[in-house]
């Protein structure tokens, strides 16, 4: 049984496993990196929201490479790089994605009414 | 150039047509579900964008400071959080060949997760009750399509997490199974990461003035 099962362990040696204690360090920077967010916007600390707002979206991202590195088990050397390579690929359709809509979608109300007339409208 | 050494591998016997020390990953299976999740990342990246360029189209209905509750949400990403370090658990379970331990932690994943989408299911509910529903605003049906394809992805996580249950106490450990087991793991820590996006993204940015 164990001859056979260390013979399997050696089939996906490609992936590489977590132990406990990844598990538990992910686990615990994931909840500091969650409950930092809440309490900026819930606690209402900072009084200007575009600062807020750009400090959550800093906090997102550790968490997010966190939960890559300790949950996921993402490293340059899985499945000979290949998966890395996968998500190189798809964060840079994702950054043009996001960035590109917003960008041409910001100026998309510019020639449009006021909308404030409509109230007065029949 | 190419002709001459395709002559010459013919001369020297057998013709090779890949180089010998090139990597050939081990398990296609991991690679190629990580591959779909790349792919369900840019469906998801597409959803944000939606609510990015809309989401601040109230159309003299409700916005997101008015709607979203703040501490319902929290423990929903609690939920799902803790849902991801159990399923962790049961792979290091896995991992020691311990059948009983594994579908115990299975089980507390997948309870946890019929929590994080019972809540959702009542914030909707809720919502749509209110009049706050999808067809209300731009808004509400983009963070309705938005929040609720991340929920479907749960749903369909759970009535897979089911299934691998019965899969694994009925055939055990094979490796099969354990193969199952961490394409599900990879789902499941992915979704937690699109939520990370959500409640930053939707939810505590929204209720920003």
């Amino acid at each position: 049984m164990s001859a056979h099962n260390d013979h399997h362990h050696h089939a996906d040696d490609g992936h590489s496993h977590g132990t406990l204690k990844s598990y538990v360090t992910g686990f615990v920077l994931a909840v500091i990196l969650t409950a930092i967010p809440f309490w900026l916007v819930m606690g209402k600390v900072f009084s200007d929201s575009s600062v807020t707002a750009m400090v959550i979206l800093g906090f997102a991202a550790v968490q997010i490479v966190v939960h890559m590195v300790y949950f996921l088990h993402m490293n340059a050397k899985s499945e000979g790089g290949w998966t890395m390579l996968a998500l190189i690929f798809t964060l840079v359709l994702v950054v043009i994605a996001l960035s590109g809509s917003l960008w041409v979608m910001y100026h998309l109300n510019h020639n449009m009414m006021p909308a404030h007339d409509m109230r007065h409208m029949p | 150039m190419f002709d001459n050494t395709a002559s010459s591998l013919a001369a020297s016997g057998v013709p090779r047509y890949h180089l010998t020390e090139e990597h050939h990953p081990e398990n296609g299976t991991l690679l190629g579900f990580w591959l779909y999740l790349m792919s369900d990342c840019l469906i998801f990246a597409c959803l944000f964008a939606v609510y990015g360029v809309l989401g601040r189209n109230y159309a003299a209905g409700p916005s997101g400071a008015d709607l979203f509750d703040l501490p319902l949400v929290a423990v929903n990403t609690s939920l799902l959080l803790l849902s991801s370090i159990t399923y962790g658990f049961a792979m290091l379970e896995m991992q020691r060949d311990r059948l009983k331990a594994t579908l115990v932690w299975l089980g507390i994943t997948g309870v946890l997760g019929a929590g994080f989408l019972g809540l959702e299911l009542y914030e909707f509910a809720h919502l749509i009750h209110e009049g706050a529903g999808p067809q209300r605003s731009a808004f509400l049906s983009s963070f309705f399509t938005l929040v609720g394809t991340h929920g479907l992805h749960v749903a369909f996580g759970i009535i897979w997490l089911v299934t691998l249950m019965f899969q694994v106490g009925k055939h055990g450990l094979i490796p099969e199974n354990r193969r199952r087991l961490m394409c599900l793991s990879m789902f499941w820590h992915f979704l937690d990461v699109i939520w990370i996006g959500v409640f930053t993204f939707v939810y505590l940015m929204g209720v920003l003035p």
